[in-house]
């Protein structure tokens, strides 16, 4: 099986994380979406990295692991500050900036 | 070669199964009795002799019990939680050796069904998994007490992996090697990871307690604040299941704190005694059973001696002292070595 | 809502967009040679996974529940972290588990129960014209990223590297984590400081 397969999935991943995104109206899940796709591109590294013999881009993974797990404990802090003031979680609610 | 990779590791893992299954219902019956026996009771002693057919008993009961649902639960949450909670408990043994090979029927047999490499790290993974099993039943359940007993754990588990995880670097750094055959391996003779990590054995003992939500920290299930916590609205075979995996938590955490702590099938200097092999593998089979059985009765006994922690004691002593502990740990042992190997 | 004229193209667009989908997938799998369809056990396994993985990806799109969702998006990182075992990533898959499925998804499913979200029907709306186009552009995307890829690796990196299976080992990531990428490794450390210290003061109510 060729690499192509791997990457076609990992295309299909992302495409339903931007789907997601763009439909969803709840925070939350648009923010699971997020995760899903770096998931995807996580897919992509592994796959070259293994097809290629070259560990470097198991070493990215690692690092985009670590950036997720920043970004979600910020994400959720900022989404509990945003229901706290807001009482909602709709992000077409939360929308004071936009005139 | 495939073939008989598959029909040996089957037979482990049935075998190891059933012993576990079986040292679930004696655990049981060993907590009611040691229980008994420290709050100066009889305990349960009327169903076969010295009540040893009560566990039998017992799980006949829960299976013929009605399996009640609440009317407002999400069903097939409720229904997956107990079975996240077993998977995890059982899954956890597939790293643990339990002795060295062993010669049989011409061919020598690890005695461990899957030498991963990263045992450590597999181990810490389905241990993290444990929460989902106890939150989502608390959650599913729509039951106030049920949710509060589920948000606690959570909490308490998140906050106990950290320090579970750093406190078993420091026998990483000891062995250089993640497999937790290699680290059985490398505790020969006195060298028991317990005599040169101590700091790195409380730290992990402590965290296994609280990640198996046994007393004294057994916050979730509080009973005179919390009801029956997560578990208040389970009932029959899948309140069953919860007890079930509770109790080979408790063994499985016993069988890896063996395992990197108190030198796992490992009995000193048993090589030098000049006997022949098969019985130098049942004995070390032996070792690590009694060892085993030690520490369950140690959980049992620390649960029947201690009282409930309250919850910000708990998250005090996991983040305040625990993880402080465990971190020193490791900056400690890595200078000892860096010291010792140069 | 949508003008009348463009409601039914794209209602039929939008029946039609799974199917499509699928059968752009089927195309660029099975086309040219047909090594894929060597159904050795390996494929087998992993054909199954990322139908499981890609499953998993669209249900949580999709349920209204966000527990529900929670859970098949941790459905979906079991199966991409099975992937890459077939990958020869061991480290990689285990370590997939350890920090995703353990401890960002508890995470949400904390947040998603403290905030008790059970009311999800303010939150959804009708087919409207956003939505559709939603569905379109994500389509668009990925058949014109897919098609890119396809004929870009269609002859390429047909195997797995040989050496692929002592690269996925923790001693090669460690050892090249600590030599060559030590400081990316340092600021990661930082990285995830700032996000502890940000999430207190966020989440905090009063500081005294």
């Amino acid at each position: 099986m060729g690499i192509n397969y791997f990457l076609i999935l990992a295309l299909l991943l992302f495409s339903i994380g931007v789907a997601g995104v763009l439909l969803r109206r709840n925070a939350i899940i648009v923010f699971m979406c997020i995760e899903l796709m770096l998931n995807s591109v996580n897919l992509v590294f592994v796959s070259f990295s293994s097809y290629l013999g070259n560990s470097i881009g198991q070493i990215f993974v690692f690092f985009i692991m670590t950036v997720a797990a920043a970004e979600a404990a910020v994400g959720l802090a900022i989404i509990i500050a945003l229901f706290r003031n807001k009482e909602t979680i709709n992000i077409d609610e939360i929308n004071i900036l936009k005139w | 070669m495939i073939t008989e990779l598959i029909i040996t590791s089957t037979i482990k893992i049935t075998l190891v199964i059933i012993v576990i299954l079986t040292g679930v219902a004696y655990s049981v019956y060993a907590e009611r009795r040691i229980s008994a026996l420290i709050q100066n009771r009889i305990g349960p002693n009327r169903v076969g002799p010295a009540g040893l057919l009560q566990p039998i008993a017992d799980v006949l009961k829960l299976l013929l019990k009605e399996d009640i649902v609440p009317a407002k639960a999400t069903k097939p949450i409720h229904t997956l939680a107990p079975m996240i909670s077993i998977f995890v408990a059982l899954c956890t043994i597939a790293v643990v050796p339990f002795g060295d090979s062993i010669h049989l029927f011409s061919r020598d047999i690890r005695l461990q069904i899957a030498d991963v490499n990263i045992g450590i790290l597999y181990i810490l993974a389905l241990t993290s998994l444990g929460v989902y099993g106890i939150t989502l039943s608390g959650w599913s359940s729509n039951n106030k007490y049920s949710l509060f007993g589920g948000l606690r754990s959570s909490a308490q588990m998140i906050s106990y992996e950290l320090s579970m995880g750093l406190s078993v670097v420091g026998v990483i750094l000891m062995t250089g090697s993640l497999s937790l055959q290699d680290i059985v391996l490398h505790q020969f003779g006195w060298k028991w990871n317990i005599i040169l990590q101590p700091i790195g054995f409380i730290t992990f003992l402590v965290a296994a307690f609280a990640e198996t939500n046994r007393a004294p920290f057994d916050l979730p299930e509080a009973e005179p604040e919390l009801v029956g916590g997560y578990h208040t609205e389970y009932s029959s075979m899948k309140f069953a299941l919860f007890f079930l995996a509770e109790y080979a938590n408790m063994i499985v955490s016993s069988t890896v704190i063996v395992t990197l702590f108190l030198g796992g099938w490992q009995f000193p200097y048993l090589q030098t005694f000049g006997l022949p092999p098969l019985v130098v593998s049942l004995l070390q089979v032996f070792t690590f059973v009694i060892k085993v059985v030690a520490m369950i009765v140690f959980f049992i006994w620390v649960r029947w001696s201690i009282p409930r922690f309250r919850y910000d004691q708990l998250m005090n002593l996991g983040w305040k002292v625990m993880l402080p502990l465990a971190l020193a740990n490791i900056v400690i042992t890595a200078l000892l070595i860096a010291i010792f190997r140069s | 809502m949508l003008p009348n004229w463009l409601a039914r193209p794209a209602l039929a667009g939008l029946g039609l967009s799974p199917g499509y989908s699928f059968i752009l997938y089927l195309a660029l799998i099975f086309n040219h040679n047909l090594n894929f369809l060597q159904f050795t056990f390996e494929n087998i396994l992993i054909l199954f996974f990322s139908l499981l993985a890609v499953f998993g990806a669209l249900m949580m799109v999709t349920r209204k529940n966000p527990i529900t969702s929670a859970l098949y998006l941790i459905l979906n990182f079991f199966c991409v972290s099975a992937i890459y075992l077939l990958l020869r990533a061991q480290f990689i898959a285990i370590i997939q588990v350890l920090v995703y499925a353990g401890a960002i998804m508890v995470l949400f499913l904390f947040v998603i129960m403290l905030l008790n979200l059970h009311d999800e029907s303010k939150l959804s709306e009708k087919i409207t014209y956003k939505k559709l186009s939603a569905i379109l552009i994500s389509l668009l995307l990925f058949s014109v990223l897919a098609i890119t890829v396809y004929f870009s690796y269609m002859n390429k990196y047909r195997e797995i590297h040989s050496s692929a299976e002592t690269i996925g080992t923790i001693e090669v990531i460690g050892n090249e984590l600590y030599t060559t990428f030590s400081f990316p490794f340092e600021l990661v450390s930082f990285v995830l400081l700032a996000a502890i210290v940000g999430a207190i003061v966020l989440a905090k109510k009063k500081f005294d």
